[in-house]
């Protein structure tokens, strides 16, 4: 990827509260159309992270370069680039949600009448043309999570930062704010998600962070990740009859790397589940053995935080 | 422009939840006319007596010719009762405020140079009107000690002895009798115009108008708190606009809050309550300058505390505190002392001490020196604020 596309440099970023070391030396880079997430839970310091790219707080040390220029909380020409959601909806519940966009855009610099079409064009964009003069005290969480989102939507900026846009939503609304973020980044927005639901990262995100406690733990593609904790699916089956012949049959099976009982039947750690499953199942039968259910454990994100930190995502 | 913006934007705000019209005009609208009209000119006050004249002497006959005068002149209206019982049931059915009743041998008893007595009843709901009666008895008691004494210097220079002579009495009786020497040779007479003092109208609309001034200005500055507290404040410094302009705009809205409640108020007394502000050019300084007083003081509590509420209170607490040691609800300077000198550290007593320099028939370069004081206060106040205001605008 050459320098000209990327939207986002930062490097070396540090953090602290006091004595807490809230970020350590983070360093990271988003491309033009790109959409990079940083997963982890709470409190390992993506809002700080966040905060600091965005020109909202001091940094202790390292730099960020947005579309060239070096933002610092004083910056004003390099924010323009910048789309910001706060986690928290930040809207004004007296105005509508057609004076919110509008007031926002113009302290974004936009002149009249492009705000205008620009403003119907993100109320479309967020599904709530229908509501455009109705104050957004009268919304629902997830409408105005939404507006939340359009607010940032608004001037068109080269880089959208979500700071977790999707906690407290219902399904439905969520699943709306997700399919936008996918849109924003085949229109070519560049998009910086941070979140601690492992589904969203490996459903948005290009490329992902892996942060705990102010450090990124391991970063790249979900394949690259998952490829650090092997590719291997986790079989589980439970059964009952010979279950020690059982694991005896499966282990000559091709794929099959290890095989263990339990009470109540056969773990299996195997490459790619989906292949060796049938003849798994046959050699299982020939043991005297009845297999009640099988449930198959893909290696996912969840799997990598937990082997890089030896934590779950929500703990 | 950014300033421009967030102050277009807070006044929409304004305008829609109505708090800073029922604050900025409403309330000091209503308790102006209130005031005024509890603590109006004593012009308005309609005092009512009624005289028992049981004596029927010369002298008793001054005192009811002199009450007569007052109701010939319209400041009070009498009323005369055959006995003493008479004169209680009037009071007592609040016909009357109060009563005088002479007795019997009364100028008998100022011409023999004894002590007499003029009885007043009061009526116990009409405590002004009683004591206005009183004050009238003690006069009279007063004219008669005077003459009394007049009439000792005469039979002094007579060589006549003055002590219980017998002429004594029917001196001062005779010159009682007589209204040329009962007419006051000395009047108070009332001219507003050329002493400094407001009339009780202009009075409560100005001093109502700079207390609830200090707490109209809030719903521009405590804006800054509202904004954090509700999670946009990150998005104004997320914005590409500098932090200074957030402070600049939520300061141009407290300025143009402060300053449209004020012009309201000096018109809307005017024409609703006949308040007379003098000069127009000196009242706009004195307005201009106290909207900037306002607006020091409720940066320094924005700067404090924590939360809207916080501020919102502890503006109302500075707010009442600063008026009632200005002088806006009572005369305070008059108590003398510590808190007299107090009362002209605040800004309340430095503006109506302005508006009664134009009241005097001043104009602008006699208000300067009070104007100077007010926006003084507030530039200190309001630069002191923006050392800490800082503290408002972090993530």
């Amino acid at each position: 990827m050459s320098d000209n596309n990327l939207v986002l440099e930062a490097s070396g970023l540090h953090k602290s509260f006091k004595d807490l070391h809230a970020v350590k030396g983070v360093s990271f880079h988003i491309a033009t159309g790109e959409t990079y997430g940083l997963l982890g839970p709470n409190g390992a310091g993506k809002t700080t992270t966040i905060s600091m790219v965005t020109g909202l707080l001091e940094r202790d040390g390292g730099e960020v370069v947005v579309d060239g220029r070096e933002i610092s909380t004083t910056s004003t020409e390099a924010k323009r680039a910048i789309g910001y959601v706060p986690q928290d909806i930040a809207i004004y519940p007296d105005l509508t949600a057609r004076e919110n966009l509008s007031f926002f855009g113009r302290l974004y610099g936009m002149s009249a009448k492009p705000l205008r079409g620009r403003v119907d064009e993100v109320l479309d964009i967020i599904g709530l043309s229908d509501r455009a003069d109705d104050r957004s005290e009268e919304f629902s969480g997830g409408m105005k999570r939404r507006l939340n989102i359009g607010i940032g939507l608004l001037h068109g900026p080269r880089l959208l930062m979500l700071d977790e846009p999707t906690v407290g939503v219902d399904p439905q609304s969520r699943n709306a704010i997700l399919e936008s973020v996918e849109r924003l980044s085949v229109e070519g927005m560049a998009v910086l998600y941070t979140t601690h639901y492992m589904e969203e990262a490996e459903r948005l995100c290009d490329r992902v962070g892996i942060i705990d406690e102010g450090e990124i733990k391991a970063e790249g593609t979900r394949a690259e990740l998952v490829s650090m904790v092997g590719q291997r699916d986790k079989v589980r089956l439970s059964a009952t009859g010979h279950l020690d012949a059982a694991v005896e049959a499966v282990r000559a099976i091709p794929g099959v790397h290890d095989a263990s009982t339990r009470e109540d039947g056969i773990d299996l750690l195997v490459d790619g589940a989906d292949r060796a499953l049938p003849s798994i199942l046959q050699a299982v039968a020939a043991a005297e053995t009845s297999v009640s259910s099988v449930a198959v454990d893909e290696p996912n994100l969840e799997a990598v935080f937990l082997h890089l930190t030896g934590k779950a995502l929500r703990d | 422009m950014a300033a421009v913006q967030i102050a277009l934007k807070d006044l929409k705000q304004r305008v829609r939840d109505r708090s800073a019209f029922l604050w900025g005009i409403v309330a000091p609208l209503g308790l102006a006319a209130i005031f005024s009209m509890l603590f109006g000119p004593i012009a308005d006050f309609d005092v009512s007596f009624a005289v028992a004249d049981l004596d029927g002497g010369t002298v008793a006959s001054a005192f009811v010719d002199q009450l007569e005068d007052l109701e010939a002149d319209g400041t009070i209206t009498l009323e005369v009762a055959d006995d003493a019982a008479s004169a209680e049931d009037l009071v007592e059915d609040g016909s009357v405020d109060a009563a005088f009743v002479i007795p019997v041998g009364f100028t008998d008893a100022v011409s023999a140079g004894a002590t007499v007595e003029v009885g007043v009843i009061g009526n116990v709901d009409q405590a002004i009107g009683t004591q206005v009666a009183r004050s009238v008895a003690a006069g009279f008691a007063g004219e008669i000690n005077t003459v009394g004494a007049a009439a000792c210097t005469v039979l002094t220079a007579r060589d006549e002895s003055c002590l219980g002579s017998p002429s004594l009495g029917s001196l001062a009786a005779t010159a009682l009798a007589e209204p040329a020497f009962t007419e006051s040779p000395v009047t108070l007479a009332g001219s507003p115009a050329a002493s400094k003092e407001l009339s009780s109208e202009t009075f409560y609309s100005a001093a109502m108008a700079i207390l609830f001034l200090f707490l109209t200005v809030q719903f521009g500055v405590l804006g800054l708190l509202e904004e954090r507290q509700n999670g946009t404040m990150l998005r104004l410094l997320a914005a590409p606009i500098s932090a200074r302009s957030i402070v600049a705009g939520k300061a141009l809205t407290s300025f143009v809050l402060g300053l449209v409640s004020m012009t309201v108020l000096v018109v809307g007394t005017t024409l609703l309550l006949g308040a007379e502000w003098g000069n127009s050019l000196g009242v706009a300084v004195m307005v201009l300058a106290g909207v900037i007083a306002a607006m020091g003081i409720m940066f320094v509590v924005a700067a404090f505390a924590r939360t809207p509420e916080q501020a919102s209170n502890l503006q109302s607490i500075i707010a009442f505190v600063l008026a009632m040691l200005g002088g806006s609800f009572f005369p305070i300077a008059q108590v003398g002392g510590l808190v007299a000198q107090l009362s002209l550290l605040t800004p309340h007593a430095w503006f109506l001490r302005g508006l009664g320099d134009l009241a005097a028939g001043g104009g602008v370069g006699a208000v300067f020196p009070a104007a100077l004081y007010v926006a003084l206060f507030g530039i200190v106040t309001g630069g002191l604020a923006q050392l800490r205001i800082g503290r408002v605008l972090q993530a």
